[in-house]
Protein backbone atom coordinates (compact mmCIF):
# COMPACT_ATOMS: atom_id res chain seq x y z
CA UNK A 1 0.00 0.00 0.00
CA UNK A 2 2.90 2.05 0.84
CA UNK A 3 3.81 2.10 -2.90
CA UNK A 4 0.48 4.02 -3.63
CA UNK A 5 1.64 6.95 -1.97
CA UNK A 6 3.51 9.01 -4.92
CA UNK A 7 6.91 10.46 -4.52
CA UNK A 8 4.66 13.73 -4.77
CA UNK A 9 2.58 13.20 -1.95
CA UNK A 10 5.24 12.35 0.25
CA UNK A 11 7.04 14.99 -0.71
CA UNK A 12 3.60 17.40 0.41
CA UNK A 13 3.28 15.13 3.22
CA UNK A 14 7.16 15.97 4.60
CA UNK A 15 6.74 19.46 3.55
CA UNK A 16 3.40 20.10 5.27
CA UNK A 17 4.81 18.44 8.55
CA UNK A 18 8.04 20.72 8.85
CA UNK A 19 5.60 23.84 8.01
CA UNK A 20 4.10 22.65 11.38
CA UNK A 21 6.68 21.91 13.00
CA UNK A 22 9.67 24.10 12.61
CA UNK A 23 8.12 27.22 14.07
CA UNK A 24 7.24 25.38 17.09
CA UNK A 25 10.62 23.79 17.44
CA UNK A 26 12.42 27.27 17.07
CA UNK A 27 10.58 28.33 20.04
CA UNK A 28 11.79 25.76 22.08
CA UNK A 29 15.55 25.83 20.60
CA UNK A 30 15.50 29.66 21.10
CA UNK A 31 13.60 29.40 24.93
CA UNK A 32 17.85 28.04 25.90
CA UNK A 33 18.92 31.44 24.14
CA UNK A 34 21.18 33.82 26.57
CA UNK A 35 20.63 36.10 24.60
CA UNK A 36 18.00 38.92 25.23
CA UNK A 37 17.32 39.62 21.63
CA UNK A 38 15.24 35.98 21.21
CA UNK A 39 16.70 35.56 17.33
CA UNK A 40 20.24 36.12 17.71
CA UNK A 41 21.67 32.68 19.37
CA UNK A 42 24.18 33.23 22.19
CA UNK A 43 26.65 30.60 21.80
CA UNK A 44 29.33 31.48 24.96
CA UNK A 45 26.08 31.69 27.54
CA UNK A 46 23.61 29.00 26.23
CA UNK A 47 21.83 27.01 26.75
CA UNK A 48 20.64 28.63 29.56
CA UNK A 49 17.80 28.44 32.06
CA UNK A 50 17.17 31.93 33.01
CA UNK A 51 14.36 32.79 30.90
CA UNK A 52 12.63 29.79 32.69
CA UNK A 53 13.75 30.77 36.33
CA UNK A 54 12.55 34.85 35.23
CA UNK A 55 9.17 33.44 33.82
CA UNK A 56 8.55 31.72 37.30
CA UNK A 57 9.10 35.11 39.14
CA UNK A 58 6.93 37.48 37.25
CA UNK A 59 4.03 37.81 39.23
CA UNK A 60 1.94 38.55 36.45
CA UNK A 61 1.92 35.92 34.13
CA UNK A 62 1.64 33.66 36.82
CA UNK A 63 -1.45 35.46 38.15
CA UNK A 64 -2.83 35.36 34.51
CA UNK A 65 -2.09 31.95 34.23
CA UNK A 66 -3.96 31.07 37.53
CA UNK A 67 -7.46 33.16 36.25
CA UNK A 68 -6.95 30.90 33.45
CA UNK A 69 -6.79 27.77 35.26
CA UNK A 70 -9.66 28.65 36.84
CA UNK A 71 -12.11 30.01 34.24
CA UNK A 72 -10.18 26.72 32.22
CA UNK A 73 -11.67 23.94 34.75
CA UNK A 74 -15.19 25.12 35.93
CA UNK A 75 -15.49 25.87 32.03
CA UNK A 76 -14.81 22.27 31.37
CA UNK A 77 -16.64 20.91 33.86
CA UNK A 78 -19.81 23.06 32.73
CA UNK A 79 -18.90 22.38 28.95
CA UNK A 80 -18.88 18.66 29.41
CA UNK A 81 -22.44 18.25 31.40
CA UNK A 82 -23.95 20.76 28.47
CA UNK A 83 -22.13 19.15 25.72
CA UNK A 84 -22.80 15.15 26.75
CA UNK A 85 -26.88 16.03 27.13
CA UNK A 86 -26.61 17.83 23.73
CA UNK A 87 -24.63 15.20 22.02
CA UNK A 88 -26.71 12.50 23.88
CA UNK A 89 -30.17 14.08 22.51
CA UNK A 90 -29.09 14.86 19.02
CA UNK A 91 -27.42 11.16 18.23
CA UNK A 92 -30.37 9.06 19.96
CA UNK A 93 -33.49 10.85 19.55
CA UNK A 94 -34.14 10.55 15.81
CA UNK A 95 -36.94 13.11 16.30
CA UNK A 96 -38.06 16.33 18.47
CA UNK A 97 -39.00 19.51 18.47
CA UNK A 98 -36.08 22.10 18.04
CA UNK A 99 -33.81 19.05 17.16
CA UNK A 100 -32.90 20.94 14.04
CA UNK A 101 -32.23 24.14 15.73
CA UNK A 102 -30.50 22.81 18.21
CA UNK A 103 -28.34 21.41 15.83
CA UNK A 104 -27.53 24.31 13.91
CA UNK A 105 -26.70 26.27 17.71
CA UNK A 106 -24.55 23.83 18.21
CA UNK A 107 -22.63 23.51 14.91
CA UNK A 108 -22.84 27.33 14.16
CA UNK A 109 -20.19 28.14 17.34
CA UNK A 110 -17.72 26.00 15.51
CA UNK A 111 -16.96 28.45 12.85
CA UNK A 112 -18.35 31.59 14.19
CA UNK A 113 -16.12 34.64 14.06
CA UNK A 114 -14.56 35.13 17.40
CA UNK A 115 -14.91 38.78 17.35
CA UNK A 116 -18.55 38.32 16.46
CA UNK A 117 -19.11 35.89 19.66
CA UNK A 118 -16.87 38.04 22.29
CA UNK A 119 -18.75 41.27 21.03
CA UNK A 120 -22.20 39.70 21.30
CA UNK A 121 -21.75 38.40 24.25
CA UNK A 122 -20.79 41.45 26.24
CA UNK A 123 -23.71 43.04 24.88
CA UNK A 124 -25.93 40.29 26.19
CA UNK A 125 -24.02 40.89 29.92
CA UNK A 126 -24.03 45.17 29.69
CA UNK A 127 -27.68 44.31 28.70
CA UNK A 128 -28.57 42.12 31.44
CA UNK A 129 -26.72 44.04 34.17
CA UNK A 130 -28.92 47.00 33.03
CA UNK A 131 -31.84 44.84 32.99
CA UNK A 132 -31.52 42.51 36.05
CA UNK A 133 -28.44 43.27 37.89
CA UNK A 134 -26.53 40.59 37.10
CA UNK A 135 -24.26 40.22 36.57
CA UNK A 136 -22.94 42.61 38.20
CA UNK A 137 -19.53 43.85 36.24
CA UNK A 138 -17.30 41.79 34.45
CA UNK A 139 -14.75 39.05 35.19
CA UNK A 140 -13.89 35.56 35.78
CA UNK A 141 -18.11 34.51 35.82
CA UNK A 142 -18.78 36.08 32.37
CA UNK A 143 -15.59 34.87 30.74
CA UNK A 144 -16.57 31.24 32.09
CA UNK A 145 -20.02 31.32 30.55
CA UNK A 146 -18.78 32.93 27.51
CA UNK A 147 -16.23 29.90 27.08
CA UNK A 148 -18.50 27.28 28.54
CA UNK A 149 -20.64 28.80 25.19
CA UNK A 150 -18.29 27.97 22.41
CA UNK A 151 -16.66 25.16 24.17
CA UNK A 152 -20.12 23.30 24.71
CA UNK A 153 -20.52 23.28 20.54
CA UNK A 154 -16.86 21.32 20.26
CA UNK A 155 -18.02 18.47 23.24
CA UNK A 156 -21.20 17.63 21.37
CA UNK A 157 -19.37 17.16 18.57
CA UNK A 158 -16.95 14.69 19.92
CA UNK A 159 -19.79 13.02 21.98
CA UNK A 160 -22.33 12.82 18.92
CA UNK A 161 -20.10 11.52 17.00
CA UNK A 162 -18.85 8.62 19.31
CA UNK A 163 -22.47 7.54 20.32
CA UNK A 164 -23.55 7.21 16.60
CA UNK A 165 -20.15 4.49 15.89
CA UNK A 166 -21.58 2.79 19.03
CA UNK A 167 -24.34 0.01 18.93
CA UNK A 168 -27.48 1.43 20.23
CA UNK A 169 -28.63 -2.19 20.72
CA UNK A 170 -26.77 -2.38 24.40
CA UNK A 171 -28.93 0.21 25.42
CA UNK A 172 -32.07 -0.78 24.34
CA UNK A 173 -31.41 -4.34 25.34
CA UNK A 174 -31.10 -3.25 28.81
CA UNK A 175 -33.92 -1.16 28.54
CA UNK A 176 -35.99 -4.39 27.67
CA UNK A 177 -34.90 -5.68 30.34
CA UNK A 178 -36.78 -3.18 32.68
CA UNK A 179 -33.91 -0.92 32.75
CA UNK A 180 -35.67 2.66 33.66
CA UNK A 181 -33.42 5.06 31.11
CA UNK A 182 -31.51 7.01 33.44
CA UNK A 183 -30.24 4.33 34.41
CA UNK A 184 -29.02 2.83 31.29
CA UNK A 185 -27.75 5.88 30.83
CA UNK A 186 -25.38 6.19 33.73
CA UNK A 187 -25.17 2.30 33.55
CA UNK A 188 -24.05 1.46 29.95
CA UNK A 189 -23.91 4.61 27.75
CA UNK A 190 -21.78 6.79 30.27
CA UNK A 191 -18.88 4.04 30.59
CA UNK A 192 -19.04 3.69 26.82
CA UNK A 193 -18.87 7.31 26.00
CA UNK A 194 -16.06 7.96 29.07
CA UNK A 195 -13.42 8.85 26.74
CA UNK A 196 -14.95 11.04 24.14
CA UNK A 197 -15.99 12.61 27.59
CA UNK A 198 -12.63 13.12 28.73
CA UNK A 199 -11.79 14.06 25.55
CA UNK A 200 -14.05 16.53 25.40
CA UNK A 201 -13.01 18.02 28.69
CA UNK A 202 -9.93 18.20 27.91
CA UNK A 203 -10.59 20.22 24.29
CA UNK A 204 -13.13 22.39 26.40
CA UNK A 205 -10.36 23.66 28.71
CA UNK A 206 -7.55 23.70 26.37
CA UNK A 207 -9.52 25.98 24.08
CA UNK A 208 -10.50 28.36 27.49
CA UNK A 209 -6.82 28.24 28.27
CA UNK A 210 -5.99 29.26 24.70
CA UNK A 211 -8.96 32.08 23.77
CA UNK A 212 -7.38 35.15 23.39
CA UNK A 213 -10.55 37.13 21.39
CA UNK A 214 -13.63 36.52 23.29
CA UNK A 215 -12.04 36.73 26.68
CA UNK A 216 -10.76 39.94 25.90
CA UNK A 217 -14.48 41.03 24.80
CA UNK A 218 -15.56 39.91 28.59
CA UNK A 219 -13.46 39.98 30.91
CA UNK A 220 -13.23 42.60 33.29
CA UNK A 221 -10.35 45.13 34.69
CA UNK A 222 -8.90 42.59 36.93
CA UNK A 223 -8.78 39.48 35.05
CA UNK A 224 -6.62 39.49 32.27
CA UNK A 225 -5.94 35.82 31.23
CA UNK A 226 -2.94 34.05 29.97
CA UNK A 227 -3.25 34.81 26.74
CA UNK A 228 -4.52 38.13 27.37
CA UNK A 229 -0.81 39.09 29.18
CA UNK A 230 0.63 37.18 26.26
CA UNK A 231 -0.92 39.09 23.50
CA UNK A 232 0.08 42.71 25.08
CA UNK A 233 3.92 41.39 25.61
CA UNK A 234 4.22 39.58 21.85
CA UNK A 235 2.59 43.00 20.41
CA UNK A 236 5.39 45.33 22.00
CA UNK A 237 7.93 42.92 20.42
CA UNK A 238 9.06 39.16 21.14
CA UNK A 239 10.13 38.26 24.54
CA UNK A 240 12.16 35.08 25.88
CA UNK A 241 9.83 34.27 28.38
CA UNK A 242 7.22 33.45 25.69
CA UNK A 243 9.66 31.03 24.35
CA UNK A 244 9.45 29.86 27.15
CA UNK A 245 6.07 29.47 28.16
CA UNK A 246 5.21 28.12 24.71
CA UNK A 247 7.79 25.53 25.30
CA UNK A 248 6.13 24.64 28.54
CA UNK A 249 2.84 24.35 26.89
CA UNK A 250 3.65 22.13 24.12
CA UNK A 251 5.74 20.17 26.60
CA UNK A 252 2.49 19.62 28.62
CA UNK A 253 -0.18 19.47 25.60
CA UNK A 254 1.99 16.48 24.30
CA UNK A 255 2.68 14.67 27.21
CA UNK A 256 -1.33 14.84 27.56
CA UNK A 257 -2.05 13.66 24.06
CA UNK A 258 0.55 10.98 23.98
CA UNK A 259 -0.96 10.07 27.46
CA UNK A 260 -4.83 9.93 26.44
CA UNK A 261 -4.14 8.32 23.09
CA UNK A 262 -2.06 5.56 24.38
CA UNK A 263 -4.53 4.83 27.35
CA UNK A 264 -7.69 5.10 24.37
CA UNK A 265 -5.76 2.63 22.47
CA UNK A 266 -5.88 0.46 25.22
CA UNK A 267 -8.99 0.76 26.16
CA UNK A 268 -10.22 0.18 22.54
CA UNK A 269 -8.33 -2.72 22.67
CA UNK A 270 -9.88 -4.16 25.62
CA UNK A 271 -13.54 -2.92 24.48
CA UNK A 272 -13.20 -4.73 20.95
CA UNK A 273 -11.52 -8.10 22.47
CA UNK A 274 -14.08 -8.32 25.21
CA UNK A 275 -17.10 -9.90 22.75
CA UNK A 276 -14.59 -12.72 21.78
CA UNK A 277 -13.04 -13.65 25.04
CA UNK B 1 -41.48 -10.08 38.59
CA UNK B 2 -39.62 -6.85 40.25
CA UNK B 3 -38.17 -5.39 36.49
CA UNK B 4 -41.98 -4.67 35.24
CA UNK B 5 -42.62 -3.46 38.80
CA UNK B 6 -39.85 -0.98 38.47
CA UNK B 7 -40.85 0.11 34.87
CA UNK B 8 -43.98 0.37 36.75
CA UNK B 9 -42.88 3.37 39.03
CA UNK B 10 -40.84 4.97 35.94
CA UNK B 11 -43.16 4.99 33.43
CA UNK B 12 -45.27 6.86 36.36
CA UNK B 13 -43.29 9.47 37.08
CA UNK B 14 -42.92 9.63 33.24
CA UNK B 15 -46.49 9.97 33.06
CA UNK B 16 -46.93 12.54 36.18
CA UNK B 17 -44.49 14.75 34.06
CA UNK B 18 -45.71 14.10 30.45
CA UNK B 19 -49.02 15.76 32.56
CA UNK B 20 -47.19 19.09 32.87
CA UNK B 21 -45.93 18.86 29.27
CA UNK B 22 -42.60 17.71 30.28
CA UNK B 23 -41.08 14.30 29.01
CA UNK B 24 -37.58 12.27 29.70
CA UNK B 25 -36.23 13.74 26.51
CA UNK B 26 -37.23 17.12 26.89
CA UNK B 27 -34.99 17.27 30.21
CA UNK B 28 -32.07 15.83 28.50
CA UNK B 29 -31.90 18.10 25.62
CA UNK B 30 -33.78 21.50 27.68
CA UNK B 31 -30.49 22.49 29.08
CA UNK B 32 -28.32 22.63 26.47
CA UNK B 33 -31.02 24.30 24.29
CA UNK B 34 -32.00 26.84 27.26
CA UNK B 35 -28.21 27.68 27.52
CA UNK B 36 -28.15 28.39 23.71
CA UNK B 37 -30.71 30.71 23.03
CA UNK B 38 -29.88 32.57 26.06
CA UNK B 39 -25.89 32.83 25.40
CA UNK B 40 -25.70 32.31 21.35
CA UNK B 41 -28.79 33.54 20.55
CA UNK B 42 -30.23 35.97 22.15
CA UNK B 43 -26.69 38.02 22.02
CA UNK B 44 -27.00 38.54 18.38
CA UNK B 45 -30.84 39.92 19.15
CA UNK B 46 -28.85 42.43 21.10
CA UNK B 47 -26.23 43.34 18.79
CA UNK B 48 -28.85 43.85 16.12
CA UNK B 49 -30.93 46.09 18.61
CA UNK B 50 -27.49 48.31 19.36
CA UNK B 51 -26.36 48.52 16.02
CA UNK B 52 -29.63 50.94 15.33
CA UNK B 53 -28.61 53.26 18.28
CA UNK B 54 -26.69 56.42 18.46
CA UNK B 55 -23.86 56.68 19.73
CA UNK B 56 -23.37 58.76 23.11
CA UNK B 57 -21.07 59.59 25.65
CA UNK B 58 -22.20 57.51 28.52
CA UNK B 59 -21.80 54.32 29.86
CA UNK B 60 -22.50 52.34 28.61
CA UNK B 61 -21.91 54.16 25.44
CA UNK B 62 -25.21 53.97 23.48
CA UNK B 63 -28.46 55.68 23.14
CA UNK B 64 -31.87 53.43 24.19
CA UNK B 65 -33.54 52.27 21.49
CA UNK B 66 -37.21 52.19 23.22
CA UNK B 67 -38.06 55.36 25.23
CA UNK B 68 -41.24 56.05 26.68
CA UNK B 69 -42.18 59.57 26.06
CA UNK B 70 -43.96 61.89 28.14
CA UNK B 71 -47.15 61.06 26.66
CA UNK B 72 -47.11 57.38 27.57
CA UNK B 73 -46.80 56.30 24.02
CA UNK B 74 -43.12 54.10 23.31
CA UNK B 75 -41.12 55.51 21.61
CA UNK B 76 -38.89 53.52 19.16
CA UNK B 77 -35.92 55.03 17.55
CA UNK B 78 -34.60 53.60 14.89
CA UNK B 79 -31.92 54.70 13.01
CA UNK B 80 -29.63 52.69 10.07
CA UNK B 81 -27.40 55.70 10.13
CA UNK B 82 -24.42 53.11 11.51
CA UNK B 83 -25.29 51.09 8.54
CA UNK B 84 -25.02 53.72 5.86
CA UNK B 85 -22.03 55.16 7.82
CA UNK B 86 -20.66 51.74 6.85
CA UNK B 87 -21.23 52.28 2.78
CA UNK B 88 -20.28 55.66 2.50
CA UNK B 89 -16.76 55.09 4.04
CA UNK B 90 -14.81 53.15 2.04
CA UNK B 91 -12.51 51.77 4.99
CA UNK B 92 -15.41 49.67 5.90
CA UNK B 93 -16.14 47.63 2.10
CA UNK B 94 -12.30 47.74 1.50
CA UNK B 95 -11.72 45.54 4.71
CA UNK B 96 -14.84 43.52 3.80
CA UNK B 97 -13.26 42.86 0.51
CA UNK B 98 -9.98 42.17 1.43
CA UNK B 99 -11.18 40.03 4.39
CA UNK B 100 -13.01 38.07 1.65
CA UNK B 101 -9.93 37.56 -0.55
CA UNK B 102 -7.26 36.61 2.38
CA UNK B 103 -10.24 34.03 3.43
CA UNK B 104 -9.93 32.85 -0.01
CA UNK B 105 -6.98 32.20 -0.92
CA UNK B 106 -6.05 31.03 2.61
CA UNK B 107 -8.59 28.66 1.74
CA UNK B 108 -7.40 27.84 -1.42
CA UNK B 109 -3.36 27.43 -0.10
CA UNK B 110 -4.87 25.00 2.79
CA UNK B 111 -6.21 22.79 0.38
CA UNK B 112 -3.63 22.94 -1.87
CA UNK B 113 -1.25 21.84 0.89
CA UNK B 114 -3.37 20.07 2.84
CA UNK B 115 -5.49 17.84 0.21
CA UNK B 116 -2.28 15.72 -0.24
CA UNK B 117 -1.38 15.59 3.13
CA UNK B 118 -5.20 14.14 4.10
CA UNK B 119 -4.46 11.81 1.16
CA UNK B 120 -1.12 10.84 2.41
CA UNK B 121 -2.29 9.72 5.50
CA UNK B 122 -5.40 8.00 4.47
CA UNK B 123 -3.50 5.63 2.13
CA UNK B 124 -0.74 5.13 5.12
CA UNK B 125 -0.32 1.58 7.25
CA UNK B 126 -2.47 1.76 10.25
CA UNK B 127 -0.35 2.24 12.70
CA UNK B 128 2.05 5.23 10.61
CA UNK B 129 -1.34 6.64 10.44
CA UNK B 130 -2.66 7.14 13.63
CA UNK B 131 0.81 8.48 14.74
CA UNK B 132 0.40 11.00 11.45
CA UNK B 133 -3.28 11.79 13.07
CA UNK B 134 -1.42 12.62 16.05
CA UNK B 135 0.95 14.98 14.35
CA UNK B 136 -1.68 17.06 12.99
CA UNK B 137 -3.97 17.34 16.05
CA UNK B 138 -0.60 18.40 18.26
CA UNK B 139 -0.43 22.00 17.25
CA UNK B 140 -3.97 22.25 17.16
CA UNK B 141 -4.14 21.84 20.38
CA UNK B 142 -1.39 23.93 21.50
CA UNK B 143 -2.35 27.82 21.94
CA UNK B 144 -2.86 29.50 18.85
CA UNK B 145 -1.67 32.73 19.72
CA UNK B 146 2.01 31.14 20.89
CA UNK B 147 2.13 29.41 17.36
CA UNK B 148 1.73 32.75 15.62
CA UNK B 149 3.94 34.48 17.66
CA UNK B 150 6.96 31.52 16.75
CA UNK B 151 6.36 33.11 12.74
CA UNK B 152 7.57 36.39 14.33
CA UNK B 153 10.76 35.33 15.29
CA UNK B 154 10.96 33.82 12.31
CA UNK B 155 9.96 36.42 9.90
CA UNK B 156 12.07 39.47 11.81
CA UNK B 157 14.79 41.02 9.91
CA UNK B 158 17.07 39.43 12.26
CA UNK B 159 14.51 36.53 12.39
CA UNK B 160 16.10 32.98 12.18
CA UNK B 161 14.89 32.81 8.51
CA UNK B 162 16.81 35.66 7.72
CA UNK B 163 19.75 34.65 9.82
CA UNK B 164 19.95 31.22 7.72
CA UNK B 165 20.10 32.66 4.66
CA UNK B 166 22.32 35.21 5.07
CA UNK B 167 24.63 33.20 6.63
CA UNK B 168 24.42 30.70 4.11
CA UNK B 169 25.36 33.74 1.25
CA UNK B 170 21.94 33.43 -0.30
CA UNK B 171 20.88 37.00 0.44
CA UNK B 172 22.52 40.19 1.48
CA UNK B 173 20.64 42.07 3.35
CA UNK B 174 17.85 40.79 5.42
CA UNK B 175 14.15 40.48 3.22
CA UNK B 176 11.21 42.48 4.65
CA UNK B 177 8.82 39.45 5.56
CA UNK B 178 6.76 40.48 8.85
CA UNK B 179 4.29 43.04 8.79
CA UNK B 180 3.58 42.19 4.99
CA UNK B 181 1.01 40.44 3.28
CA UNK B 182 3.05 36.84 3.14
CA UNK B 183 3.33 36.76 6.64
CA UNK B 184 -0.34 36.84 7.37
CA UNK B 185 -1.15 34.36 4.63
CA UNK B 186 2.12 32.07 6.37
CA UNK B 187 0.21 32.50 9.27
CA UNK B 188 -3.10 32.12 8.37
CA UNK B 189 -2.47 29.07 6.27
CA UNK B 190 -0.29 27.69 9.15
CA UNK B 191 -3.07 27.75 11.99
CA UNK B 192 -6.35 26.74 9.81
CA UNK B 193 -3.68 23.40 8.32
CA UNK B 194 -5.07 21.00 10.88
CA UNK B 195 -9.01 22.09 10.31
CA UNK B 196 -8.42 21.46 6.34
CA UNK B 197 -6.75 18.06 6.95
CA UNK B 198 -8.96 16.39 9.90
CA UNK B 199 -12.50 16.67 8.00
CA UNK B 200 -10.49 15.89 4.35
CA UNK B 201 -8.91 12.79 5.98
CA UNK B 202 -12.33 11.73 8.04
CA UNK B 203 -13.60 11.81 4.19
CA UNK B 204 -10.95 9.86 2.50
CA UNK B 205 -11.09 7.00 5.08
CA UNK B 206 -13.93 6.41 3.92
CA UNK B 207 -12.92 5.94 0.29
CA UNK B 208 -12.84 2.40 -1.87
CA UNK B 209 -9.47 2.38 -3.00
CA UNK B 210 -10.48 -0.49 -5.00
CA UNK B 211 -12.45 2.05 -7.07
CA UNK B 212 -8.93 3.38 -7.86
CA UNK B 213 -7.53 -0.12 -9.01
CA UNK B 214 -10.41 -0.74 -10.92
CA UNK B 215 -10.05 2.30 -13.17
CA UNK B 216 -6.70 1.46 -13.48
CA UNK B 217 -7.04 -1.77 -14.51
CA UNK B 218 -9.38 -0.58 -16.89
CA UNK B 219 -6.70 1.98 -18.73
CA UNK B 220 -7.32 5.01 -16.68
CA UNK B 221 -3.61 6.91 -15.58
CA UNK B 222 -3.32 7.66 -12.05
CA UNK B 223 -4.25 11.54 -12.34
CA UNK B 224 -6.56 11.11 -14.40
CA UNK B 225 -8.60 8.32 -12.35
CA UNK B 226 -7.69 10.99 -9.15
CA UNK B 227 -9.98 13.05 -11.03
CA UNK B 228 -12.79 11.09 -11.77
CA UNK B 229 -12.85 9.44 -8.80
CA UNK B 230 -10.69 10.04 -5.95
CA UNK B 231 -12.33 14.37 -6.24
CA UNK B 232 -15.25 13.68 -6.71
CA UNK B 233 -16.32 11.46 -4.28
CA UNK B 234 -14.31 13.53 -1.20
CA UNK B 235 -16.26 16.48 -2.47
CA UNK B 236 -17.88 16.64 1.03
CA UNK B 237 -14.57 16.41 2.90
CA UNK B 238 -13.25 19.06 0.33
CA UNK B 239 -16.55 21.71 1.60
CA UNK B 240 -16.38 21.00 5.17
CA UNK B 241 -12.73 21.93 4.75
CA UNK B 242 -13.04 24.77 3.35
CA UNK B 243 -15.87 26.13 5.37
CA UNK B 244 -13.96 25.66 8.70
CA UNK B 245 -10.83 27.61 7.21
CA UNK B 246 -12.87 29.98 4.98
CA UNK B 247 -15.52 31.37 7.56
CA UNK B 248 -13.17 31.64 11.00
CA UNK B 249 -10.26 33.43 8.65
CA UNK B 250 -12.99 36.01 7.30
CA UNK B 251 -13.29 37.37 10.99
CA UNK B 252 -9.94 36.80 11.85
CA UNK B 253 -8.14 38.97 14.45
CA UNK B 254 -5.11 37.58 15.53
CA UNK B 255 -3.20 36.71 13.02
CA UNK B 256 -3.46 39.99 10.59
CA UNK B 257 -2.65 42.04 14.45
CA UNK B 258 0.34 40.22 14.76
CA UNK B 259 1.67 39.63 11.48
CA UNK B 260 -0.22 41.64 9.14
CA UNK B 261 1.35 45.08 10.34
CA UNK B 262 -0.62 48.40 10.43
CA UNK B 263 -1.46 48.30 6.46
CA UNK B 264 -3.14 44.47 7.04
CA UNK B 265 -6.81 45.69 6.79
CA UNK B 266 -9.09 42.94 8.18
CA UNK B 267 -12.68 43.31 9.39
CA UNK B 268 -12.34 41.57 12.22
CA UNK B 269 -9.93 44.06 12.74
CA UNK B 270 -11.74 46.87 12.34
CA UNK B 271 -14.39 45.71 14.10
CA UNK B 272 -11.93 45.57 17.27
CA UNK B 273 -10.59 48.87 17.11
CA UNK B 274 -14.44 50.04 16.64
CA UNK B 275 -15.02 48.56 20.18
CA UNK B 276 -12.10 48.76 21.74
CA UNK B 277 -10.16 51.91 21.07
CA UNK B 278 -12.95 54.19 19.32
CA UNK B 279 -15.38 52.53 21.92
CA UNK B 280 -18.13 53.03 19.35
CA UNK B 281 -20.56 50.31 19.89
CA UNK B 282 -23.21 50.98 17.80
CA UNK B 283 -20.78 51.00 14.81
CA UNK B 284 -18.97 47.94 16.00
CA UNK B 285 -22.10 46.12 16.39
CA UNK B 286 -23.17 47.16 12.37
CA UNK B 287 -20.21 45.78 11.43
CA UNK B 288 -20.87 42.48 13.10
CA UNK B 289 -24.43 42.21 11.90
CA UNK B 290 -22.50 42.96 8.10
CA UNK B 291 -20.33 39.80 8.51
CA UNK B 292 -23.04 37.75 10.40
CA UNK B 293 -25.20 38.32 6.88
CA UNK B 294 -22.22 37.66 5.15
CA UNK B 295 -21.04 34.52 6.79
CA UNK B 296 -24.56 32.55 7.34
CA UNK B 297 -25.12 31.73 3.66
CA UNK B 298 -21.61 29.44 4.15
CA UNK B 299 -22.66 28.65 8.17
CA UNK B 300 -26.10 26.40 6.33
CA UNK B 301 -24.23 25.42 3.33
CA UNK B 302 -20.94 23.82 6.04
CA UNK B 303 -24.28 22.42 8.23
CA UNK B 304 -26.23 20.60 5.12
CA UNK B 305 -22.94 19.28 4.32
CA UNK B 306 -21.92 18.27 8.10
CA UNK B 307 -25.78 16.29 7.63
CA UNK B 308 -24.97 14.97 4.18
CA UNK B 309 -21.92 13.31 5.51
CA UNK B 310 -23.16 11.86 9.32
CA UNK B 311 -26.25 10.54 6.90
CA UNK B 312 -23.56 8.55 3.92
CA UNK B 313 -21.98 7.24 7.04
CA UNK B 314 -22.82 3.15 7.49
Amino acid sequence: MNARRSFFVLTALAFGFAFLYLPILSMVVFSFNASKLVTVWDAANSPTLKWYRALLDNEEILGAAWISLKVGVINACGAVILGTLAGFGLARFRRFRGRFTLSAMTTAPLVMPEVITGLSLLLLFVALEQAIGWPAGRGVTTMTIAHMTFSMAYVTVVVQSRLSSFDISLEEAAMDLGAPPVKVFFVITLPIIFPAILAGWLLAFTLSWDDLVISSFTSGPASSTLPMVVFSKVRLGVSPEINVLATLTITVVTTMIVGASLWMARLEKAASGAPET
Amino acid sequence: MRAPAREGSATGLGKRLARVGVSGRGLVVALPYLWLVLFFVAPFVIVLKISFSDVDLAIPPYKPLLQWAANHTLDVRLNFNNYAFLFTDALYVDALLNSLKVALVSTGLCLLLGYPMAYGIARSAPRTRNLLLLLVMLPFWTSLLLRVYAWIGLLKANGVINNVLMSLGVIHEPLAMLYTPFAMYVGIVYSYLPFMILPLYANLEKMDWQLLEAAEDLGCRPWQAFYKITLPLSRNGILAGSMLVFIPAVGEYVIPALLGGPNALMIGRVLWDEFFANRAWPTASAVAILLLVLLVPFMMWYQNVQARESASEP
